[in-house]
Protein backbone atom coordinates (compact mmCIF):
# COMPACT_ATOMS: atom_id res chain seq x y z
CA UNK A 1 0.00 0.00 0.00
CA UNK A 2 1.33 3.04 -1.10
CA UNK A 3 1.51 6.42 1.59
CA UNK A 4 -0.98 8.99 0.41
CA UNK A 5 2.14 11.60 0.90
CA UNK A 6 4.13 9.67 -1.57
CA UNK A 7 1.31 10.11 -4.02
CA UNK A 8 0.74 13.60 -4.07
CA UNK A 9 4.82 14.03 -4.27
CA UNK A 10 4.92 11.66 -6.98
CA UNK A 11 1.94 13.87 -8.94
CA UNK A 12 4.12 17.33 -8.01
CA UNK A 13 7.35 16.01 -9.72
CA UNK A 14 5.38 14.52 -12.56
CA UNK A 15 3.54 17.71 -13.11
CA UNK A 16 6.49 19.94 -12.57
CA UNK A 17 8.31 17.50 -15.48
CA UNK A 18 5.72 18.43 -17.81
CA UNK A 19 5.63 22.11 -17.05
CA UNK A 20 9.88 21.76 -17.73
CA UNK A 21 9.14 20.22 -20.75
CA UNK A 22 7.39 22.62 -22.44
CA UNK A 23 8.98 25.41 -21.03
CA UNK A 24 12.39 24.01 -22.82
CA UNK A 25 10.44 23.16 -25.78
CA UNK A 26 9.01 26.78 -25.75
CA UNK A 27 12.57 28.21 -25.53
CA UNK A 28 14.13 25.54 -28.38
CA UNK A 29 11.96 26.90 -30.44
CA UNK A 30 12.50 30.67 -29.63
CA UNK A 31 16.29 29.93 -30.40
CA UNK A 32 16.00 28.33 -33.64
CA UNK A 33 13.51 31.41 -34.63
CA UNK A 34 16.30 33.74 -33.58
CA UNK A 35 18.67 31.91 -35.91
CA UNK A 36 16.97 31.85 -39.15
CA UNK A 37 16.18 35.17 -38.46
CA UNK A 38 20.03 35.41 -38.57
CA UNK A 39 20.63 33.35 -41.78
CA UNK A 40 18.05 35.62 -43.42
CA UNK A 41 19.97 38.91 -42.81
CA UNK A 42 23.19 37.08 -44.34
CA UNK A 43 25.77 38.37 -45.65
CA UNK A 44 26.19 41.07 -43.22
CA UNK A 45 27.09 44.33 -44.49
CA UNK A 46 30.38 45.85 -45.18
CA UNK A 47 32.18 48.53 -42.85
CA UNK A 48 31.53 51.59 -43.81
CA UNK A 49 34.90 52.48 -44.90
CA UNK A 50 33.81 54.36 -48.35
CA UNK A 51 30.86 55.98 -49.27
CA UNK A 52 28.52 53.91 -51.52
CA UNK A 53 28.78 53.78 -55.04
CA UNK A 54 26.46 51.99 -57.88
CA UNK A 55 27.74 48.69 -58.40
CA UNK A 56 26.02 46.83 -61.70
CA UNK A 57 26.38 42.93 -60.77
CA UNK A 58 25.71 40.45 -63.72
CA UNK A 59 23.81 37.10 -61.63
CA UNK A 60 23.21 34.20 -63.01
CA UNK A 61 20.09 32.77 -62.71
CA UNK A 62 20.09 28.53 -63.44
CA UNK A 63 16.30 28.75 -63.66
CA UNK A 64 16.40 29.64 -67.19
CA UNK A 65 20.77 29.59 -67.86
CA UNK A 66 20.19 33.89 -68.13
CA UNK A 67 22.53 36.38 -66.95
CA UNK A 68 20.84 39.79 -65.50
CA UNK A 69 22.12 42.87 -64.31
CA UNK A 70 21.28 44.36 -61.02
CA UNK A 71 22.03 47.53 -59.83
CA UNK A 72 23.94 47.70 -55.92
CA UNK A 73 25.13 50.68 -53.57
CA UNK A 74 28.40 49.29 -52.14
CA UNK A 75 31.04 50.67 -50.41
CA UNK A 76 33.70 50.45 -52.87
CA UNK A 77 37.51 51.27 -52.75
CA UNK A 78 39.14 53.27 -54.95
CA UNK A 79 42.10 50.86 -56.14
CA UNK A 80 40.54 49.24 -59.00
CA UNK A 81 41.56 45.64 -57.79
CA UNK A 82 40.49 46.27 -54.84
CA UNK A 83 37.14 47.50 -55.93
CA UNK A 84 36.97 44.85 -58.39
CA UNK A 85 37.51 42.12 -55.37
CA UNK A 86 34.70 43.63 -53.81
CA UNK A 87 31.78 43.58 -56.33
CA UNK A 88 32.75 39.91 -57.50
CA UNK A 89 32.74 39.52 -53.28
CA UNK A 90 29.39 40.87 -53.65
CA UNK A 91 27.95 38.87 -56.25
CA UNK A 92 28.99 35.56 -54.50
CA UNK A 93 27.39 37.03 -51.64
CA UNK A 94 24.68 36.34 -53.97
CA UNK A 95 24.78 33.01 -54.63
CA UNK A 96 25.55 32.07 -50.97
CA UNK A 97 22.70 33.14 -50.10
CA UNK A 98 19.60 30.22 -48.96
CA UNK A 99 16.98 31.63 -51.91
CA UNK A 100 19.54 31.80 -54.70
CA UNK A 101 19.04 31.41 -58.21
CA UNK A 102 22.60 30.36 -58.85
CA UNK A 103 23.47 28.72 -55.70
CA UNK A 104 26.97 28.19 -54.86
CA UNK A 105 28.71 28.14 -51.40
CA UNK A 106 31.63 30.00 -50.79
CA UNK A 107 30.08 34.09 -50.39
CA UNK A 108 32.42 37.14 -50.68
CA UNK A 109 35.37 35.74 -49.16
CA UNK A 110 35.37 32.68 -52.25
CA UNK A 111 37.74 35.57 -54.56
CA UNK A 112 41.16 36.59 -52.50
CA UNK A 113 42.19 38.85 -55.02
CA UNK A 114 41.48 39.99 -58.39
CA UNK A 115 45.09 41.25 -59.90
CA UNK A 116 44.76 43.79 -63.14
CA UNK A 117 47.68 43.19 -65.73
CA UNK A 118 48.06 45.69 -69.33
CA UNK A 119 46.03 42.99 -71.90
CA UNK A 120 48.12 40.89 -74.05
CA UNK A 121 47.21 40.66 -77.83
CA UNK A 122 45.29 37.40 -78.28
CA UNK A 123 45.77 36.31 -82.15
CA UNK A 124 43.35 33.71 -83.05
CA UNK A 125 42.08 33.56 -79.76
CA UNK A 126 39.89 36.98 -80.85
CA UNK A 127 38.55 38.64 -83.77
CA UNK A 128 39.17 42.24 -82.83
CA UNK A 129 42.95 43.27 -81.31
CA UNK A 130 43.23 44.80 -78.26
CA UNK A 131 42.20 48.13 -77.76
CA UNK A 132 45.01 50.55 -75.97
CA UNK A 133 44.75 50.84 -72.03
CA UNK A 134 42.80 47.26 -72.28
CA UNK A 135 43.16 45.05 -69.15
CA UNK A 136 43.63 41.24 -68.43
CA UNK A 137 42.52 40.94 -64.72
CA UNK A 138 43.52 37.66 -62.90
CA UNK A 139 40.81 36.23 -60.62
CA UNK A 140 42.39 34.13 -57.49
CA UNK A 141 39.60 32.11 -55.93
CA UNK A 142 39.78 30.04 -52.94
CA UNK A 143 39.91 26.20 -53.11
CA UNK A 144 36.90 25.53 -51.01
CA UNK A 145 35.04 27.46 -53.42
CA UNK A 146 35.93 25.14 -56.30
CA UNK A 147 35.82 22.47 -54.74
CA UNK A 148 32.15 23.37 -53.10
CA UNK A 149 30.88 24.55 -56.24
CA UNK A 150 27.87 22.43 -58.13
CA UNK A 151 29.71 20.38 -61.13
CA UNK A 152 27.83 21.10 -64.31
CA UNK A 153 28.48 22.38 -67.61
CA UNK A 154 25.79 25.04 -67.37
CA UNK A 155 25.99 26.13 -63.99
CA UNK A 156 29.96 26.01 -63.86
CA UNK A 157 30.17 28.25 -67.27
CA UNK A 158 27.48 30.92 -65.81
CA UNK A 159 29.39 31.36 -62.68
CA UNK A 160 32.63 32.03 -65.26
CA UNK A 161 30.54 34.46 -67.83
CA UNK A 162 28.86 36.35 -64.88
CA UNK A 163 31.82 37.03 -63.34
CA UNK A 164 32.97 38.28 -66.19
CA UNK A 165 30.36 40.24 -66.96
CA UNK A 166 30.27 41.74 -63.52
CA UNK A 167 34.07 42.69 -64.05
CA UNK A 168 33.40 44.12 -67.61
CA UNK A 169 30.17 46.24 -66.58
CA UNK A 170 32.43 47.66 -63.30
CA UNK A 171 35.45 47.94 -65.13
CA UNK A 172 34.76 48.66 -68.87
CA UNK A 173 38.62 48.10 -69.32
CA UNK A 174 38.92 44.93 -68.42
CA UNK A 175 38.53 43.24 -71.73
CA UNK A 176 40.19 39.64 -70.38
CA UNK A 177 39.98 37.49 -67.40
CA UNK A 178 41.92 34.37 -65.71
CA UNK A 179 41.67 32.50 -63.12
CA UNK A 180 43.76 30.76 -59.93
CA UNK A 181 42.59 28.54 -57.67
CA UNK A 182 44.42 28.91 -54.25
CA UNK A 183 47.08 30.91 -56.31
CA UNK A 184 47.89 27.72 -59.00
CA UNK A 185 46.15 27.44 -62.45
CA UNK A 186 43.61 24.73 -61.95
CA UNK A 187 41.93 22.45 -64.96
CA UNK A 188 38.21 23.46 -64.45
CA UNK A 189 36.02 24.55 -62.11
CA UNK A 190 34.39 21.88 -60.82
CA UNK A 191 35.02 19.29 -63.64
CA UNK A 192 33.68 21.07 -66.44
CA UNK A 193 34.51 24.71 -67.13
CA UNK A 194 38.40 25.21 -68.46
CA UNK A 195 40.18 27.45 -66.15
CA UNK A 196 43.06 27.50 -68.16
CA UNK A 197 41.83 29.98 -70.88
CA UNK A 198 41.29 33.54 -71.36
CA UNK A 199 37.99 34.43 -71.41
CA UNK A 200 36.97 37.45 -72.86
CA UNK A 201 34.46 39.75 -71.01
CA UNK A 202 32.93 40.55 -74.63
CA UNK A 203 31.40 36.95 -74.53
CA UNK A 204 29.74 37.07 -71.38
CA UNK A 205 26.88 39.74 -71.77
CA UNK A 206 23.80 40.02 -69.89
CA UNK A 207 20.20 39.58 -71.73
CA UNK A 208 18.60 43.34 -71.74
CA UNK B 1 58.22 -23.83 -117.78
CA UNK B 2 59.51 -20.18 -116.79
CA UNK B 3 55.82 -19.22 -118.25
CA UNK B 4 53.88 -21.61 -116.03
CA UNK B 5 56.34 -20.55 -112.98
CA UNK B 6 54.90 -16.93 -113.51
CA UNK B 7 51.24 -17.58 -114.59
CA UNK B 8 50.04 -17.66 -110.58
CA UNK B 9 51.51 -14.06 -109.86
CA UNK B 10 50.00 -12.74 -113.30
CA UNK B 11 46.66 -13.96 -112.34
CA UNK B 12 47.65 -12.19 -109.20
CA UNK B 13 48.24 -8.94 -110.21
CA UNK B 14 45.18 -8.78 -112.55
CA UNK B 15 42.96 -9.61 -110.10
CA UNK B 16 44.10 -6.86 -107.74
CA UNK B 17 43.64 -4.63 -110.84
CA UNK B 18 40.53 -5.69 -111.39
CA UNK B 19 39.54 -5.32 -108.01
CA UNK B 20 41.42 -1.37 -107.95
CA UNK B 21 39.38 -0.63 -110.67
CA UNK B 22 36.39 -2.07 -109.14
CA UNK B 23 36.71 0.04 -105.97
CA UNK B 24 37.21 3.06 -108.19
CA UNK B 25 34.16 2.39 -110.39
CA UNK B 26 31.69 2.59 -106.79
CA UNK B 27 30.19 5.59 -105.62
CA UNK B 28 32.27 7.38 -102.76
CA UNK B 29 31.97 5.67 -99.75
CA UNK B 30 29.25 6.11 -96.79
CA UNK B 31 31.54 6.25 -94.15
CA UNK B 32 29.43 7.98 -91.23
CA UNK B 33 31.52 7.72 -87.88
CA UNK B 34 29.90 8.90 -84.89
CA UNK B 35 32.19 9.70 -81.60
CA UNK B 36 30.17 9.51 -77.94
CA UNK B 37 32.73 10.56 -75.08
CA UNK B 38 31.03 9.58 -71.98
CA UNK B 39 32.58 12.42 -69.31
CA UNK B 40 34.71 11.58 -66.44
CA UNK B 41 35.35 8.17 -65.39
CA UNK B 42 38.01 6.36 -63.23
CA UNK B 43 39.22 8.60 -59.91
CA UNK B 44 37.17 11.83 -61.62
CA UNK B 45 33.00 11.14 -60.52
CA UNK B 46 31.83 14.14 -61.86
CA UNK B 47 28.83 15.24 -60.35
CA UNK B 48 26.71 13.31 -58.31
CA UNK B 49 22.70 12.78 -59.07
CA UNK B 50 19.64 13.11 -56.94
CA UNK B 51 19.27 9.10 -56.86
CA UNK B 52 23.28 8.59 -55.45
CA UNK B 53 24.70 7.77 -58.77
CA UNK B 54 27.48 9.57 -60.00
CA UNK B 55 27.84 11.09 -63.84
CA UNK B 56 30.57 9.15 -64.81
CA UNK B 57 28.43 6.12 -64.35
CA UNK B 58 24.88 7.77 -65.87
CA UNK B 59 26.78 9.13 -68.76
CA UNK B 60 28.31 5.67 -69.41
CA UNK B 61 24.96 3.79 -68.96
CA UNK B 62 23.55 6.45 -71.94
CA UNK B 63 25.97 5.84 -74.64
CA UNK B 64 25.69 2.50 -74.20
CA UNK B 65 21.99 2.78 -75.03
CA UNK B 66 22.73 5.54 -77.58
CA UNK B 67 25.29 3.04 -79.65
CA UNK B 68 23.11 0.47 -79.45
CA UNK B 69 20.24 2.30 -81.10
CA UNK B 70 23.40 4.11 -83.55
CA UNK B 71 24.50 0.61 -84.55
CA UNK B 72 20.81 -0.16 -85.35
CA UNK B 73 20.83 2.53 -87.93
CA UNK B 74 23.89 2.15 -89.87
CA UNK B 75 26.28 4.29 -87.79
CA UNK B 76 29.63 3.32 -86.87
CA UNK B 77 30.38 4.39 -83.26
CA UNK B 78 33.30 5.04 -81.57
CA UNK B 79 33.29 5.64 -78.15
CA UNK B 80 36.40 7.30 -75.93
CA UNK B 81 35.60 4.89 -72.93
CA UNK B 82 33.86 1.91 -72.54
CA UNK B 83 34.53 0.61 -68.93
CA UNK B 84 35.28 2.92 -65.31
CA UNK B 85 38.20 4.07 -66.97
CA UNK B 86 40.12 7.58 -66.00
CA UNK B 87 40.91 9.23 -69.68
CA UNK B 88 42.43 12.41 -70.18
CA UNK B 89 40.47 15.35 -71.81
CA UNK B 90 43.31 15.51 -74.30
CA UNK B 91 43.07 11.62 -75.33
CA UNK B 92 39.32 12.28 -75.87
CA UNK B 93 39.82 14.67 -78.08
CA UNK B 94 42.91 12.31 -79.57
CA UNK B 95 40.28 9.57 -80.76
CA UNK B 96 37.66 11.73 -81.92
CA UNK B 97 40.36 13.22 -83.99
CA UNK B 98 41.71 10.23 -85.56
CA UNK B 99 38.11 8.91 -86.29
CA UNK B 100 37.63 11.96 -88.78
CA UNK B 101 33.85 11.95 -87.34
CA UNK B 102 31.39 13.65 -88.83
CA UNK B 103 29.53 13.96 -85.16
CA UNK B 104 31.27 14.05 -81.83
CA UNK B 105 29.12 14.48 -78.65
CA UNK B 106 30.25 14.81 -75.44
CA UNK B 107 27.65 13.52 -72.61
CA UNK B 108 27.44 15.12 -69.07
CA UNK B 109 24.62 14.84 -66.60
CA UNK B 110 24.03 17.34 -63.86
CA UNK B 111 21.36 17.88 -61.11
CA UNK B 112 20.99 21.89 -62.03
CA UNK B 113 19.10 22.84 -64.70
CA UNK B 114 15.96 22.16 -66.50
CA UNK B 115 15.65 19.70 -69.53
CA UNK B 116 18.58 19.28 -71.68
CA UNK B 117 21.53 21.59 -72.42
CA UNK B 118 23.63 21.55 -75.67
CA UNK B 119 26.70 23.36 -75.52
CA UNK B 120 29.01 24.56 -78.60
CA UNK B 121 32.47 26.02 -78.26
CA UNK B 122 32.75 29.91 -77.18
CA UNK B 123 36.01 29.71 -79.35
CA UNK B 124 35.74 32.22 -82.06
CA UNK B 125 35.13 30.96 -85.79
CA UNK B 126 38.38 30.45 -87.32
CA UNK B 127 39.28 29.31 -90.63
CA UNK B 128 40.61 25.49 -91.25
CA UNK B 129 44.66 25.46 -91.60
CA UNK B 130 46.76 22.57 -92.25
CA UNK B 131 48.34 23.05 -88.21
CA UNK B 132 45.88 24.25 -85.41
CA UNK B 133 46.74 24.74 -82.05
CA UNK B 134 46.04 21.91 -80.39
CA UNK B 135 43.45 23.96 -77.29
CA UNK B 136 41.26 25.63 -80.00
CA UNK B 137 41.19 23.45 -82.18
CA UNK B 138 37.34 23.01 -82.43
CA UNK B 139 37.40 27.17 -84.12
CA UNK B 140 37.53 26.01 -87.57
CA UNK B 141 34.57 23.50 -86.83
CA UNK B 142 32.67 25.90 -84.40
CA UNK B 143 29.88 26.81 -87.61
CA UNK B 144 29.68 23.06 -88.14
CA UNK B 145 28.73 22.25 -84.71
CA UNK B 146 26.55 24.88 -84.27
CA UNK B 147 24.72 23.05 -87.39
CA UNK B 148 24.68 20.08 -85.58
CA UNK B 149 23.64 21.69 -82.00
CA UNK B 150 20.81 22.89 -84.54
CA UNK B 151 19.85 19.23 -85.47
CA UNK B 152 19.83 17.99 -82.05
CA UNK B 153 17.50 20.88 -80.69
CA UNK B 154 15.58 20.17 -83.21
CA UNK B 155 15.03 16.68 -82.86
CA UNK B 156 14.69 16.93 -78.95
CA UNK B 157 11.84 19.38 -79.51
CA UNK B 158 9.97 17.18 -81.90
CA UNK B 159 10.62 14.56 -78.91
CA UNK B 160 9.44 16.89 -76.03
CA UNK B 161 12.15 17.66 -74.59
CA UNK B 162 12.79 21.25 -73.19
CA UNK B 163 16.30 22.69 -74.63
CA UNK B 164 18.75 25.34 -73.82
CA UNK B 165 21.38 26.39 -76.37
CA UNK B 166 24.94 27.83 -74.62
CA UNK B 167 28.37 28.26 -75.39
CA UNK B 168 30.97 26.84 -73.32
CA UNK B 169 34.86 26.26 -72.52
CA UNK B 170 35.35 22.65 -72.40
CA UNK B 171 39.20 21.36 -72.57
CA UNK B 172 37.88 17.97 -74.91
CA UNK B 173 36.08 19.90 -76.77
CA UNK B 174 37.81 22.42 -77.48
CA UNK B 175 40.10 20.56 -79.45
CA UNK B 176 38.34 18.43 -80.94
CA UNK B 177 38.50 18.61 -84.98
CA UNK B 178 34.64 17.34 -85.99
CA UNK B 179 31.32 18.98 -85.56
CA UNK B 180 31.38 18.90 -81.63
CA UNK B 181 28.13 19.13 -78.99
CA UNK B 182 28.42 19.01 -75.41
CA UNK B 183 25.14 17.39 -74.04
CA UNK B 184 23.90 17.88 -70.34
CA UNK B 185 21.30 16.35 -69.31
CA UNK B 186 19.37 17.60 -66.66
CA UNK B 187 16.12 16.71 -65.00
CA UNK B 188 12.65 17.96 -66.43
CA UNK B 189 10.83 20.90 -64.16
CA UNK B 190 7.76 22.54 -63.72
CA UNK B 191 7.62 26.32 -64.05
CA UNK B 192 7.84 26.60 -60.13
CA UNK B 193 11.06 24.88 -60.88
CA UNK B 194 9.77 21.60 -58.93
CA UNK B 195 11.00 18.18 -60.51
CA UNK B 196 9.07 16.03 -62.60
CA UNK B 197 11.11 14.08 -64.39
CA UNK B 198 14.20 12.43 -62.81
CA UNK B 199 17.31 11.46 -64.21
CA UNK B 200 16.89 8.19 -63.13
CA UNK B 201 13.43 7.90 -65.20
CA UNK B 202 14.31 4.68 -67.75
CA UNK B 203 11.31 6.43 -70.30
CA UNK B 204 13.11 10.29 -70.09
CA UNK B 205 16.65 8.52 -70.97
CA UNK B 206 15.04 6.41 -73.64
CA UNK B 207 13.12 9.17 -74.93
CA UNK B 208 16.42 11.65 -74.87
CA UNK B 209 18.63 8.45 -76.30
CA UNK B 210 16.06 8.30 -79.22
CA UNK B 211 16.16 12.16 -80.11
CA UNK B 212 19.79 11.91 -80.07
CA UNK B 213 19.82 9.00 -82.09
CA UNK B 214 17.15 10.19 -84.91
CA UNK B 215 19.06 13.61 -85.09
CA UNK B 216 22.29 11.92 -86.23
CA UNK B 217 20.15 10.14 -88.91
CA UNK B 218 19.18 13.21 -90.00
CA UNK B 219 23.04 14.75 -89.69
CA UNK B 220 24.30 11.52 -91.74
CA UNK B 221 21.44 12.51 -94.32
CA UNK B 222 22.33 16.10 -94.53
CA UNK B 223 26.07 15.23 -94.76
CA UNK B 224 25.76 13.22 -97.61
CA UNK B 225 23.47 15.43 -99.98
CA UNK B 226 25.76 16.85 -102.49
Amino acid sequence: MIPRYQKILFGILLLASLVMGVVLWQLRERAHERMIAGQDSAPTSAPEVASAEQATLVVANDNDSSLLTQVHFLPLPVDDGARARAVLGKLLDLYAAPDAAHPVPGGGTSVTQVFLLPAPQLGALSQNPEPAGAQLAVVNLTGSFAASHPSGIETETLTVLSICGTLRANLPSVTQVRFLVDGHERATLAGHADLTRTYLTADAVPQP
Amino acid sequence: MAALKFRPFLAFAVLVASLQLAAAQQPPSARFVVVLDPAHGGDDAGGRMANGQSEKNFTLALTGRLRSLLAARGIQVVTTRDSDAAVDPGRRAEIANHAQAEACLSLHASESGSGLHLFTSSLAPAQPARFAPWKTAQAAWVTRSLALAGTLNSALLHAGVSVTLGRTSLPAVDSMTCPAVAIEITPERSADQKTTTGLDDKNYQARVATALAAALVEWRMEAQQP
